[in-house]
């Protein structure tokens, strides 16, 4: 028992990590199993209590604290609050204690408001009531004291309240229909079943008198796996054990629809169900400029650390003679005089410490943390990427990665669903080598044989008739849609016009709507499925019933799905349908070469096509089909893996029937937002499952591909002729060869790739040859930087992500960002650096694991090109302005060090050195981090190649860093020796009277501030009344906070050094003279710089900033008049015309996009 | 990083779970106003040399007429400086520093001649200067109590800590505390006319308006006790270590003595750097036709007592007048007009770059 609990906590925290195999046994309804059965070890389950809190009411303090101070930032800021509190240091404990005590409780506010609310939440859902059954009887009681075991009552529009097994539903037939919109999204009703030895129950009474037990896994976070078995106890007989899957489990968040009441009964509870375990936090992303703000950092430690150690040799280098030391009008304590010289040391070094701290400042923290938080809601309040149709806009689901999206290298997007639509439509299909199209036009009429099928080839006869017969039914069978009978369904909407306008059809897969609906249009109506018989209403307006006796179920390693029915003629038939491969190779018979064919035409057209066999069973066969099933079906352990052998032994020795074709149209303005990044620099990969031809004809369609575009082909067919060390080598030397030769003029060819996932993984294959061959890997991420665009088909979910991490670990470490629709996207979007996810028709899985969720793929073109680029300038603005203005506060500090004898004198008053990054020159930076447009939304939207300006984190790197230290250093010097020059021995005022120490330090604090904000001023392209209102706000308010602050007897403070210092101050012709001349002086070289790096050799941004001012000068002065103006020449529709204009820049992909596609004619046929 | 670890994910699955979920969809449609869109009316100026070009010129034109004007008047105030430390044996004071010892009760005195080549027409400034004396220092710079110069009878009897170790001898308060009233400079400053005809007539020295009227008035306060005596109020107080007089002494004058005397308050506070003068006294010009100071020669009668040859400081008198813009201070004005220059050679080079390279960007631009 003490095993087993231990093994319940540890498989708690490992959740995720490896698959827990060790089963649970739940006693229904806490009954006992009788004695003779067998010895099950009790085990203790958590209650039902949701605890999604991480704080209760007493450890709050202590806990919040830890967590915030694990963060080393804060950790620092600790130490050196301690310090000041121990030592005598120059600046009061009060400097650095009170910043820090600031951002602790409001963090700590927000932290415990956000718990509190969680709590509330929490408490909401543990007290809500729940009906159990109880010796016959339903009894309320609250959530949180539900058990495993317990059977509870669920009605119907009420969630349910842990994880359940259906025992019996108001149904007759033992199901229940239930949404998981809150779990996954998917608002389809799916189909939950009871077991058909307790589906029987009605009452309260009936259920109570079940039992039994249920042996099932240990819960683990998998929405859409289950596998257990339940033992039910006759009297005195042998347990009767029946299989119980995922299709039994109902689970917690789920809402029970269309069903009067359930009995149920609970299996996992609290934090174990499936539900709770998926709220497990996603690993951390780290974004490139925190990770150079964190290097940036050390530098600043290393120069803090630096300094001190320099002021404290140099201190005891000067006091080397005892006349220095102590003077006679400066002696030491006696206290002082006889502590170690070691220990004085120390101290020096640690007061100077504290001293120069403030050059890594407290505030860049929480500064960063705000322009993140706030500057976030732009996205989601974005108008451009709302969506009318689904009624949502951008959803961001972390903020720490905002800056990340301008700095994009790498798009790997998912083609079904993020290319294109996801709303098929059925196109065509083909009967042993004959084509049928169904008319485009549905006109709620049931069309006539004749007039609905349209014979390309008519070749009548009984065979052809038998299998076109087969084939429609095939298509009418094998599939799980249902039929819904009613009006209001949200999400997927499938009118079928046809006497009962309030049926929809629908699934899971939009392919099996888009072919029934098909079929329909055909003639053959799928009806329902009633009592485990399957109705179809036939042409002939007959209606044919089925009797429905397996599903072998879709899943994407298979690619095929298969229903084995029974007729009314007592014919047991199999019906499959799946994707060519995995179809073809287990056909014997048919017309395999014209369909084949077809179906290869079909795919190059951009239609994904499915192909349909059939296999007549006789009883026997069944039978071991039976037993097959049932056998893997009832397994506890490797269910799925047996399973998959059973599938694989049924389905086998097809007759083929023919292939559908199904169309999946693009998304509106996919190829212009891929041609858009192209031209953004942006490498796109297309990651898909689907066929190649398919995947192909949808790139050439999306431009991802263009005419002049050299495909390489990586693929099986190729390495089945050569060798795949052969196929790498040449086309390395390919791509090679041409970059040599292209190595001047580059805006020739480019290359595209298409590589498939059989390929991929010979190629990922860890090499077992030996060194001869060197490195496939190496080689094939060679070939791929040279390519412009690359196609993945045929990937499996997780060699998706592995393409993710192979680009991601590649040398240069490119930035990734990986974009898709469905649960077979979300190992990319959690893999790479930034994953978007589309709030598609596959359910939200994608958009809930991602980082940033958007309703269509053309809005990531805002998303990166508009918003990314934004917080990037933003964001690296903020950091470098961040540092630079702490090295102009905190280097005339050192400087003093040389003029008072090393003795840690603070230049500015405490009041100063507290407050200059709390409010002096706070708002300004952060407004500026969250209002910044360089260049206009526009202007980004229409030239992406300025995308280019800002890659490899270029305004973070080394050399711009150290300009920004380096104009810090200047302006400091400036200040200070300005200063110093001044106040050399010499009046300031018009009566004689001197200036002392601290009007020296107010002076060049002073100074200090407005030279910062000016800068920031001077940096600002885009002043909104904001803009203004803060920066003028904030140099108004030092004035008022210094005049106050020197205008009054403090009663509170000990010193009264700045009492009168800033009036007096500003009382002095000379300081007003000298502040302004100081001002001048430190932002010359700043402004210089700029306009000579403007005029001398713009960059892009540049010049769209002068293009911008020159046409809203136009525009101003000429409305309307003519297309002459610089502007006016950049038309939206010939981009590239002014990406080629850029000297030097790369202009890769000329004017090809103008000429209309042949493949994309193609596709938009009706 | 700091607050974000709470994850919307969270928030997001329990709230499906208690609401009731689904519902108002269309209220999601954010919002169209200009700052949600981020579209708010704004001026976007671009620094390029054209912009550039004026501000430069317009700076250049202002600041050399400043610079000039700086300058000129710089040059135009008259200021004397002498050394009288006496550390060379010539020196006049040689004896003096050489003799000096802190129980000396008689101080020494010495005189020293010079000569005002220029008669000083206005008001004339009498500094003393002190070089190599950190007045800076940490230890220093905090070893007072502010509170105790305001005239706070319990800070009186009770010194701050700051001020060790001049806070208190034999349990008795030292009033007023720290290192910066104990070292207070107290050399007596004299000055003689010597007249042409032979006489030596001493010059006037005002000695109130040295000091800041804030700190006189309201930061120094005497501390007021049950009677006006000074003398009574500093009862139970002893004077610094290094004073000759206590603090109720220092003036005769009820308004210039105790801790309102001018000389204290100017010592008080501190000099930013460890050169520096200090406001001594004020030569008020008397006669509106003849010249405060005449051309002729002086002397300067000196009360030695103040040691600066322990850390090799000097000691100066100063005499200057004074103007709009204060001392002489010829940096000012010449970093006037070496900014001002300097902008207007840059609005030349730029007016260069501008016609050079603007016309080709711009012509760039359209041809595009």
């Amino acid at each position: 028992m003490d095993f087993s609990l231990l093994r319940n906590i540890i498989s708690r925290y490992c959740v995720g990590e490896e698959i827990w195999v060790d089963s649970r046994t739940v006693y229904i309804g806490h009954k006992e199993p009788p004695p003779g059965a067998e010895a099950y070890i009790p085990q203790r389950y958590p209650d039902n209590r949701i605890v999604s809190s991480k704080y209760t009411f007493w450890n709050f303090i202590p806990k919040n604290l830890f967590e915030q101070f694990r963060r080393i930032a804060n950790f620092y800021f600790l130490v050196i609050f301690l310090v000041q509190l121990i030592i005598d240091t120059p600046t009061s404990p009060v400097t650095s204690g009170l910043p820090l005590f600031f951002v602790i409780t409001v963090t700590a506010i927000k932290q415990g408001y956000e718990d509190w609310l969680r709590h509330k939440a929490d408490c909401s859902i543990n007290e809500c009531p729940v009906d159990v059954v109880q010796q016959g009887k339903v009894v309320r009681t609250q959530s949180h004291k539900l058990r495993v075991g317990d059977i509870v009552v669920v009605k119907e529009d009420e969630t349910f309240p842990c994880d359940l097994i259906l025992l019996s539903s108001s149904r007759s037939d033992g199901t229940c229909y239930v949404t998981t919109t809150s779990l996954d999204g998917e608002s389809s009703h799916k189909t939950y079943y009871a077991i058909p030895d307790t589906m029987a129950f009605r009452t309260e009474q009936e259920v109570d008198l079940l039992h039994a037990t249920i042996e099932c896994e240990q819960p683990q976070p998998d929405l859409y796996k289950f596998v257990g078995r339940i033992n039910i106890y006759k009297d005195k007989e042998e347990p009767v054990a029946r299989p119980l899957g995922a299709e039994n489990l109902l689970l917690r968040g789920a809402t029970l629809k269309n069903t009067q009441h359930i009995y149920a009964v609970a299996v996992y509870t609290g934090m174990e169900t499936k539900m709770a375990l998926n709220y497990q936090s996603k690993s951390q992303k780290r974004s490139a400029v925190e990770k150079s703000m964190n290097a940036f950092l050390i530098v600043y430690l290393c120069i803090l650390i630096s300094k001190a150690v320099i002021n404290t040799v140099l201190k005891y280098a000067w006091q080397w003679s005892p006349d220095r030391d102590e003077p006679w009008y400066n002696h030491r304590t006696e206290h002082e005089r006889q502590r170690h010289v070691v220990i004085r040391a120390f101290t020096d070094f640690l007061a100077f410490m504290v001293l120069f701290n403030y050059i890594i400042p407290v505030s860049m923290y929480v500064t960063v943390e705000m322009q993140k938080f706030l500057g976030s809601y732009f996205i989601s309040w974005d108008e451009e990427m709302f969506d009318e149709e689904l009624g949502e806009g951008a959803q961001v689901n972390t903020s720490d990665l905002n800056e990340e999206l301008g700095q994009v290298e790498y798009v790997f997007t998912d083609k079904t669903g993020t290319l294109t639509e996801n709303n098929m439509e059925f196109i065509e299909c083909c009967v042993d080598g004959n084509v049928y199209i169904p008319h485009a036009i549905c006109n709620g009429q049931i069309l006539s044989a004749a007039s609905s099928i349209d014979m390309i080839d008519s070749s009548p006869g009984g065979y052809r008739r038998e299998y076109e017969d087969l084939f429609f039914r095939a298509l009418c069978l094998c599939h799980t849609v249902q039929v819904k009978e009613e009006e209001t369904v949200d999400g997927i909407k499938r009118g079928i016009h046809q006497g009962r306008p309030t049926s929809f059809y629908i699934s899971s897969s939009p392919d099996e709507v888009a072919l029934v609906e098909g079929m329909k249009r055909l003639g053959y109506t799928y009806l329902r499925l009633k009592d485990n018989y399957m109705e179809i209403l036939n042409k002939d307006d007959e209606i044919e019933r089925f009797e429905l006796l397996h599903v072998l179920n879709f899943d994407s390693v298979r690619r095929r799905m298969s229903v084995i029915v029974k007729s009314s003629s007592g014919d047991y038939l199999l019906f499959c349908k799946g994707a060519d491969s995995s179809i073809f190779p287990r056909v014997v018979s048919g017309k395999v070469e014209q369909v084949k064919a077809r179906v290869e035409q079909n795919a190059v057209e951009g239609l994904r096509t499915l192909c349909v066999a059939y296999r007549r069973l006789s009883q026997s066969e069944y039978q071991e089909a039976c037993h097959h099933l049932m056998e893997a079906k009832l397994a506890l352990q490797d269910r799925e893996q047996r399973l998959a052998q059973a599938y694989d032994i049924i389905e086998r020795d097809f007759v083929l029937l023919g292939a559908t074709a199904v169309e999946d149209r693009l998304q509106e303005k996919a190829a212009d937002t891929i041609e858009s990044l192209h031209k953004a620099g942006m490498k796109v990969w297309v990651l898909t499952g689907d066929k190649m031809e398919t995947a192909a004809a949808t790139c050439y369609a999306s431009k991802l591909f263009r005419r002049t575009t050299q495909i390489l082909e990586l693929t099986k067919k190729r390495t089945e002729e050569q060798s795949l060390h052969d196929v790498l080598f040449e086309l390395n030397r390919t791509v090679l060869r041409q970059r040599s030769i292209s190595g001047l003029s580059v805006d020739c060819l480019d290359f595209g790739l298409i590589i498939d996932g059989a390929t991929l993984s010979a190629v990922l294959k860890p090499n077992q040859e030996g060194a001869g061959h060197g490195n496939y890997r190496e080689i094939f991420l060679e070939i791929c930087r040279n390519c412009s665009a690359v196609l993945c088909c045929r990937m499996a979910p997780l060699q998706k992500a592995q393409i993710v991490k192979l680009i991601k670990a590649s040398k240069e470490h490119p930035i990734t960002l990986a974009i898709g629709d469905g649960a077979n996207d979300v190992s990319m979007i959690l893999e790479a650096h930034v994953g978007i996810g589309i709030m598609g028709k596959e359910g939200r899985q994608a958009a809930r694991n991602s980082d940033y969720a958007i309703p269509k793929f053309k809005h990531l073109k805002k998303m990166l090109l508009v918003h990314g680029h934004y917080y990037y300038i933003r964001i690296a603005e903020l950091v470098q302005y961040f540092f630079y203005k702490n090295v102009c506060f905190i280097f005339p500090q050192f400087l003093y060090q040389f003029f008072c004898g090393f003795s840690q004198q603070p230049l500015y008053d405490t009041a100063y050195l507290t407050l200059y990054n709390i409010s002096f020159t706070s708002l300004p930076i952060l407004l500026y981090s969250l209002v910044e447009q360089h260049v206009s939304m526009d202007t980004l939207k229409r030239e992406p190649s300025l995308y280019r300006d800002i890659a490899k984190n270029s305004l973070l790197r080394w050399p711009v860093f150290l300009y920004w230290t380096c104009l810090g250093v200047f302006d400091a010097v400036v200040f200070f020796f300005g200063a110093y020059f001044l106040f050399d021995n010499t009046t300031f005022t018009s009566n004689g009277q001197m200036f002392g120490n601290w009007t020296f330090g107010t002076l060049i604090f002073t100074v200090l501030v407005f030279t910062v904000t000016l800068k920031l001023a001077l940096d600002t392209h885009h002043w909104t009344w904001i803009n203004h209102f803060v920066i003028w706000g904030s140099l108004l308010f030092y004035v008022i906070f210094s005049l106050l602050w020197g205008g009054i007897i403090w009663p509170f403070l000990n010193y009264q050094r700045m009492y009168y210092v800033f009036m007096q101050m500003l009382s002095s012709g000379p300081a007003w003279l000298s502040i302004i001349l100081l001002i001048t002086v430190s932002l010359l070289p700043d402004v210089i710089k700029k306009v000579l790096c403007r005029a001398m050799c713009p960059t892009a941004t540049e010049r769209a900033q002068r293009v911008s001012s020159v046409q809203v000068l136009e525009d101003s002065l000429a409305p309307g008049s003519g297309g002459g103006g610089g502007g006016r020449e950049r038309d939206p529709l010939h981009p590239d015309r002014t990406c080629e204009g850029d000297s030097g820049k790369k202009a890769a992909r000329s004017s090809d996009s103008l000429v209309p596609h042949s493949h994309s004619t193609l596709l938009s046929k009706p | 990083m700091m607050a974000s670890s709470y994850s919307a994910k969270d928030e997001d699955g329990h709230i499906t779970v208690s609401g009731p979920g689904g519902g108002t969809l269309r209220n999601k449609k954010p919002e169209n106003t200009a700052f949600k869109q981020q579209r708010l009316p704004a001026w976007q100026p671009i620094l390029t040399a054209g912009t550039v070009l004026p501000a430069f010129f317009i700076i250049g034109l202002i600041f050399i007429p400043i610079g000039i004007g700086l300058y000129v008047t710089s040059n135009n105030i008259k200021e004397f400086e002498i050394d009288y430390t006496g550390d060379d044996t010539s020196s006049p004071c040689y004896n003096c520093a050489k003799n000096f010892s802190w129980n000396n009760t008689k101080s020494c005195t010495c005189t020293i001649p010079f000569q005002l080549d220029q008669p000083y027409e206005s008001n004339v400034f009498m500094y003393y200067g002190l070089s190599n004396f950190y007045q800076n220092h940490r230890r220093y710079v905090k070893s007072r109590d502010d509170s105790q110069l305001n005239g706070n009878i319990d800070s009186l009897k009770k010194p701050s800590k700051e001020c060790e170790p001049y806070a208190s001898i034999d349990n008795k308060p030292i009033a007023p505390c720290g290192a910066i009233a104990n070292s207070m400079f107290n050399d007596t400053l004299t000055l003689f006319y010597n007249d042409p005809n032979g006489t030596s007539v001493p010059i006037p020295l005002t000695s109130t308006g040295i000091a800041w009227w804030t700190d006189k008035h309201v930061k120094f306060r005497n501390p007021v006790g049950t009677n006006s005596n000074l003398t009574a109020v500093f009862q139970g107080t002893v004077k610094p270590v290094n004073w000759h007089r206590p603090v109720y002494e220092l003036d005769t004058d009820p308004e210039n003595n105790g801790f309102i005397n001018e000389d204290f308050i100017v010592w008080m506070r501190t000099a930013a750097l460890p050169t520096f003068r200090k406001l001594y006294r004020i030569i008020q010009k008397k006669n509106t036709m003849a010249p405060t100071l005449p051309r002729g020669n002086y002397t300067l009668v000196v009360d030695y007592n103040y040691p600066v040859r322990s850390f090799e400081g000097r000691k100066r008198m100063i005499l200057s007048t004074i103007s709009w813009m204060g001392g002489k201070n010829p940096f000012l004005g010449i970093a006037y007009i070496t900014v001002g220059s300097v902008c207007f050679f840059l609005g030349v080079v730029l007016l260069v770059i501008h016609h050079k390279y603007g016309n080709r960007n711009n012509s760039a631009n359209i041809s595009n």
